[in-house]
């Protein structure tokens, strides 16, 4: 990859207060030139006023925000090698495409830029669009303007908030294929911010979940699902069934633990709290690790698996997988996604079962947070 | 400009065969034109034929007129009192231009950035209107009063001389110039100007702002290239809404002006009730109505706003 470090975003210590609400608590954040980066969190959470101190359209109350080694805190939006695309795109209605494309270009004073603008039109494939006014093209084509408008001015970082958060599912999906591929042909910092996990998963290296002005966990989107350190992380991001616990014993790298009779074990490097003995750790796992057999198979399961009795209260069939829910002695409402490959017809409602899943998918997290933190906000799934 | 309502649309015709069409639904646009339609016949059509058959009548009070098809009137009209007709349009212009200038900055200080003051201020702006309009001009002659601090203040910075050499005042005073006359209708004129340029401004999404400044655009830049484009249907307005009844005022040049500051609207109001000229003054109407409406429809070509006004 390239030394340059030019399109770095160093933040550092960066905070914003409104009064006595604080928006963002002061945080630090480095995102590495040509790197994909989304900033993943419900309404409210400070992502968009971090993208906005970043754009410069909003003074951070504290910390300074870096480019490369330029500090450009208190440069003016118009200033700043950054460029963004709005939601809802915020296109100038009075000019046609092109002059809207070719604005950035010729407020820097370029005389030439016809070739330019008509290039980048058919990078996102709107050549023939030119003469057009926004409000003549679809949502689609009016996001892709936005891109090419910011695009066309070679930034340092491309800023963009919630930028899919108009278009219906479909063409959501397909653009953020093209984002993604308009990104890795440019190679140039992109900071995304959205409130839809499986977009931010889908396009970004680089996933920092925000909640309540803070950011909570920050890594790659595997990391941040396999190994959720919050319980808002672990909710938020896709679903996960977390049990309460309580620590029995530890025997070498494992952590054994009792949920109301079944025993549970977890891998210690996978429990993000302090497990003394006798202490409480909330046990996760996700829905499509759990393996589900019909209490007269019980015997069948191999040794060494976690497992939990329980009893089937509701089946919904989806397609490629029927999703049930179970209510445990351990935990009510446990999900478990099982894949339609054969389908045992014995797992109905009302029938009693065994989950079992191997230890290594298992993670803990504090007891002390709340055990349902990012449920509540409706996630587009 | 015009205030006619559009007729909504003929029902849409019928998906199928199946569905009978709906008779008693058919006239319903119709009628509920009605009440608009007879308001502009009685106050607006008929006013308007009456007078062009005034205008083309000879006769004298005495014996009454008759429709004789005189339309030497209007040429007599015209030739007579062209000078008045060139001043009206002076007037009105300068007084527009000066609207415009003082209006616009409190239009975009109110749309963007009065904050909780903005009702207040656009009370302030709309609170003249609960005095009479006569009232107010005549105030205004206390205010530019010979010995007022007006006059005061601009004699001792020595701006009245340069008004003096522009022909704008004459001999120190302010009172009775073309000065007054166009201070006056700008006055009176202002809101009219400044509501449709807020409407216009408020409209703007204050996002584009900040794609502008994104875009490298400085503040001033972002002024020329996206406010005040944006604007412009609001500046149409304003001004034709300033412009078109200041052309036809004769109440500020006749409480602020002299013989010498005679807009068209004063020999108007002259002919028909002092010297009962009634062809003459319908003529000069005519006339005035079809110069507004040729400027107006030049102005608005013009400016490119047509699917915006």
């Amino acid at each position: 990859m390239t030394t340059d470090n030019s399109g770095d975003v160093r933040l550092s210590g960066i905070g914003k207060t409104y009064g006595a609400f604080t928006a963002v608590h002061p945080l630090d954040l480095t995102v590495p030139q040509g790197s994909f980066f989304a900033l993943l969190g419900a309404s409210g959470c400070g992502k968009t006023t971090t993208l906005r101190m970043i754009a410069g359209l909003e003074e951070p109350t504290s910390g300074t925000v870096h480019l490369g080694d330029q500090d450009v805190t208190h440069l003016p939006p118009y200033k700043r090698p950054v460029n963004t695309v709005f939601q809802s795109y915020a296109l100038f209605p009075h000019l046609d495409i092109f002059e809207n494309v070719a604005f950035g270009l010729r407020r820097r004073g370029l005389k030439s830029v016809k070739k330019q603008v008509e290039d980048m039109l058919d990078l996102v494939q709107l050549g023939e669009q030119a003469r057009k006014k926004p409000h003549q093209l679809s949502g689609g084509q009016q996001q892709r303007v936005a891109v090419a408008r910011a695009l066309i001015n070679h930034p340092k970082v491309l800023l963009l908030d919630e930028p899919l958060g108009a278009l219906d599912l479909k063409l959501r999906r397909q653009m953020q294929l093209e984002l993604k591929r308009i990104q890795t042909e440019v190679g140039i910092t992109f900071i995304h911010v959205t409130h839809d996990q499986e977009e931010a998963m889908t396009m970004a290296d680089t996933v920092a979940v925000m909640n309540g002005g803070r950011v909570e966990q920050l890594g790659a989107p595997t990391d941040l699902y396999e190994n959720p350190r919050t319980t808002f992380v672990a909710n938020f991001l896709g679903t996960s069934n977390l049990i309460e616990a309580e620590v029995d014993t530890k025997s070498g790298d494992d952590i054994v633990l009792k949920a109301a009779g079944d025993k549970l074990v977890l891998p210690a490097a996978r429990c993000g709290a302090p497990a003394p003995a006798g202490g409480k750790v909330l046990v996760g796992i996700r829905p499509e690790k759990i393996a589900l057999a019909h209490a007269d198979d019980a015997g069948g399961i191999p040794e060494g698996r976690n497992r939990l009795t329980g009893k089937i209260a509701d089946a919904s069939f989806i397609g490629v997988s029927t999703q049930y829910v179970i209510d445990s002695p351990a935990c009510a409402e446990l999900s478990v996604y099982v894949q339609n490959v054969e389908r045992d017809a014995r797992l109905v409602p009302g029938a009693d079962v065994v989950l079992h899943w191997s230890p290594a998918h298992t993670f803990g997290l504090d007891a002390a947070q709340a055990i349902d933190a990012g449920t509540g906000e409706e996630v587009a799934a | 400009m015009s205030t006619l309502t559009e007729a909504p649309p003929p029902l849409a015709p019928a998906e199928s065969a199946a569905e009978p069409p709906r008779k008693r639904g058919r006239f319903t646009p119709y009628w509920l034109l009605l009440p608009g339609i007879l308001w502009l016949v009685v106050f607006f059509a008929l006013p308007l034929v009456y007078q062009a058959s005034t205008s083309v009548q000879t006769g004298s009070l005495e014996e009454g007129y008759k429709v004789t098809w005189h339309f030497a009137t209007y040429w007599n009209a015209f030739s007579e009192y062209w000078p008045q007709f060139l001043r009206s349009i002076f007037y009105a212009a300068g007084a527009t231009v000066l609207c415009l200038l003082l209006g616009y900055p409190l239009a975009y200080l109110i749309a963007f950035r009065a904050g909780r003051w903005r009702n207040l201020i656009m009370i302030l702006v709309i609170a003249p209107f609960f005095t009479s309009f006569l009232i107010r001009t005549l105030a205004w002659k206390t205010i530019l009063a010979d010995n007022g601090p007006v006059v005061h203040a601009l004699n001792s910075l020595h701006v009245l001389d340069l008004t003096d050499f522009l022909g704008w005042t004459a001999g120190d005073r302010v009172l009775a110039t073309p000065l007054a006359v166009v201070c006056g209708l700008t006055y009176n004129f202002l809101p009219f100007m400044i509501l449709p340029l807020y409407t216009s401004l408020e409209r703007i999404d204050g996002r584009l702002h900040e794609a502008a400044g994104d875009l490298y655009a400085k503040p001033s830049t972002t002024f020329r290239k996206v406010t005040f484009p944006l604007s412009m249907p609001g500046v149409v307005s304003g001004t034709l809404l300033t412009f078109i009844p200041a052309a036809g005022d004769y109440v500020n040049s006749e409480l602020l002006g002299s013989t010498d500051t005679r807009m068209i609207g004063n020999v108007i109001q002259t002919q028909f009730l002092r010297i009962l000229d009634y062809p003459t003054a319908a003529a000069l109407s005519f006339i005035l109505m079809a110069a507004i409406l040729a400027m107006v429809t030049i102005y608005i070509r013009r400016s490119g706003t047509e699917d915006l006004v």
